[in-house]
């Protein structure tokens, strides 16, 4: 996982499997947003986090999570979760290639009394998540999208 | 679900929960009885083998630490063990220290994750993991600071803990400093202590009556509790070498499944926590034995739930190793041996979290890979759970479809079926018929 920027109170923490075509997409994103936001935000890219994502998320006050969805809707489709107050649930996030999702991990962490006071999670619809694949122009063009409204999300959380 | 045997009955369960990968799983009951038990894998797995050809020797640990989230030492290591004895070389002394401690860091952190939240839950209760801890936030902390423990390890070592970059062909692209280690001790002191209480928490689980006599294949090394060195050790009596691994272990492929199955002279066998723990106790560390001793563990165990127990004992045991490594630990003056590099096969089997992980590489005079297989652990395990549900099937035939559904996925979870090694999602499907 790389950590990047001082310890800002907003994170963006971009998750995927660069070897799984669009599974990247989280990745991809996250490095282009560690250009983009500056000082603003810390950005981590992190592979098949799992449970680690709760202790990824320790200490921010804002964490904004980017991962590839399989729900089996159009690729490229974005989706954007509140999960503050209540579960984002699994339907966006079923299949996961670890043994704690995404929608697992943040209950986990509210469970225990550890989840930051705002989390936004954007799930891509994801078409080929073969390995080995090189991600799809339907997710190239989502990636665009979701980098830019995370940059405003950022401005907004930084107001 | 009727509970008349003529009865045509199907259950099925689309995922079975907190299994690293996906799969799927097909009973199939007639009349009563077990037919058939059918471990179905998606993926292909084979994926890496094919990507590795072609590629340079020193890509090869980058590239099969993506392999899996969960193991990615594993991977490297059997990797660079098959590789330095193409070359002719033998990593030693400080290096071979580090190398058994970052293993030690992953065993810790996979462990802590099965034992505490994919598998307590079936214990105690509870569906899922976030269940418990509403109810048990105090454990599931402990759970988790133990996983870090080993988290630490790993991105101290391996430069950061999931797909570790610093594992190399001769040895690390850089050593820590003593200092470094010396600063992980106070929270694996703190560990050390929470595995001890592990142990007595799991042990006093209440375990479903179930022994049978397995095949347990680990490594077994003379002096050492066996990560990347040692002969492979079978209860059946066999001990051979890595080189001699593919003329006694067969890959099958079956016709339900993209994965291979893999069998020991045709038939199934265990590699894991169990195997490895009734294979090698006198190698344990004091307080492993202790709580062996303070728990009324007596080995060996014959029971595939109590790999739970085994697991928690290698916690404990790689603590006290982690430990010991650090303390004897001085700073090598080379971060890696040189490599002469020349064309020829190597083999090696190291022991991942979840049992024993053969690779071999054909390597030409550049370097380069020309061949490459990786047998891993979950692909040796899938006949034996199959069979382990044969067995344990009939005992569950008379409850409604769900709770027979979940009762297979505890039996499948017993062996931390690690199937994004080898697998893709994994759906659970209980089928039955009747002849009438």
């Amino acid at each position: 996982m790389k950590h990047d920027g001082s310890r800002s109170s907003i994170r963006i923490i971009g998750l995927g499997n660069e070897l799984r075509g669009d599974d990247a997409v989280g990745l991809l994103a996250a490095r282009r947003l560690r250009q983009a936001v500056g000082n603003r935000a810390e950005v981590i890219e992190a592979e098949m986090a799992g449970v680690d994502l709760i202790e990824l998320m320790k200490g921010a006050r804002v964490v904004i999570l980017i991962d590839a969805a399989g729900s089996a809707q159009t690729p490229g489709i974005i989706h954007r979760f509140d999960a503050s107050d209540s579960p984002i649930g699994v339907r966006v996030f079923p299949h996961s290639s670890h043994a704690i999702g995404i929608s697992d991990a943040l209950e986990l962490a509210r469970a225990m009394g550890v989840l930051p006071a705002r989390v936004i999670v954007y799930g891509i619809e994801a078409g080929n998540m073969e390995t080995g694949q090189a991600l799809s122009s339907s997710m190239a063009k989502a990636l665009d999208e979701v980098v830019g409204r995370v940059i405003r999300e950022c401005e907004v959380c930084h107001a | 679900m009727s509970e008349e045997p003529e009865q045509t009955r199907t259950i099925a369960v689309d995922m079975v929960a907190r299994v690293e990968g996906e799969g799927a799983l097909r009973v199939t009951v007639k009349d009563g009885t077990v037919q058939n038990v059918e471990l179905k894998i998606f993926e292909p797995p084979r994926f890496f083998e094919a990507f590795l050809k072609g590629r340079h020797y020193e890509e090869v640990p980058d590239i099969v630490a993506r392999i899996c989230g969960i193991c990615p030492i594993a991977y490297q290591m059997s990797a660079v063990h098959a590789l330095e004895q193409i070359f002719g070389l033998r990593v030693e002394g400080a290096l071979h220290d580090l190398r058994r401690l970052i293993y030690c860091g992953e065993w810790i952190e996979s462990h802590a994750l099965h034992v505490y939240l994919l598998q307590a839950p079936d214990f105690l209760g509870y569906d899922s993991a976030v269940a418990m801890a509403k109810d048990h936030a105090t454990i599931v902390t402990r759970g988790l600071r133990l996983k870090k423990a080993g988290n630490a390890i790993m991105t101290l070592l391996g430069g950061r803990s999931v797909h570790p970059v610093s594992v190399k062909v001769g040895g690390f692209s850089r050593v820590p400093l003593r200092r470094e280690l010396e600063d992980l001790k106070d929270e694996l002191l703190w560990a050390r202590d929470a595995a001890v209480e592990t142990v007595r928490w799991v042990t006093d689980f209440d375990y479903p009556d179930f022994e049978t006599d397995y095949n347990y294949v680990a490594l077994r090394h003379p002096d050492e509790y066996p990560f990347n060195e040692g002969q492979i050790a079978a209860t059946s009596g066999l001990q051979i070498s890595a080189h001699e691994f593919e003329q006694h272990f067969t890959e099958h492929q079956v016709a339900y499944s993209n994965a291979l199955h893999c069998t020991l002279q045709g038939s199934p066998y265990m590699v894991g926590p169990l195997a490895r723990l009734n294979w090698n106790q006198e190698h344990l560390t004091p307080l492993a034995k202790q709580a062996l001793a303070d728990n009324n563990i007596a080995l060996p165990l014959r029971n595939p739930f109590y790999g739970i127990i085994a697991r928690s004992i290698e916690i404990l045991y790689a603590l006290e190793e982690s430990l010991g490594l650090i303390e004897r630990y001085e700073a090598p003056p080379l971060a890696a041996a040189p490599i002469t590099v020349r064309a020829g096969i190597g083999m090696a089997c190291t022991e991942a979290p979840r049992g024993m992980l053969y690779h071999r590489y054909e390597v030409d005079g550049d370097g380069v890979i020309r061949d490459a297989k990786i047998v891993p652990p979950t692909s040796q395990n899938q006949s034996r759970i199959e069979q382990d549900l044969r067995l344990f099937m009939p005992r569950l035939l008379r409850l409604p479809d769900k709770e027979a559904a979940l009762a297979c996925e505890r039996v499948i979870r017993c062996y931390d079926p690690c199937i994004s090694c080898a697998t893709h999602f994994l759906n659970l499907e209980i089928r039955r018929e009747s002849s009438a």
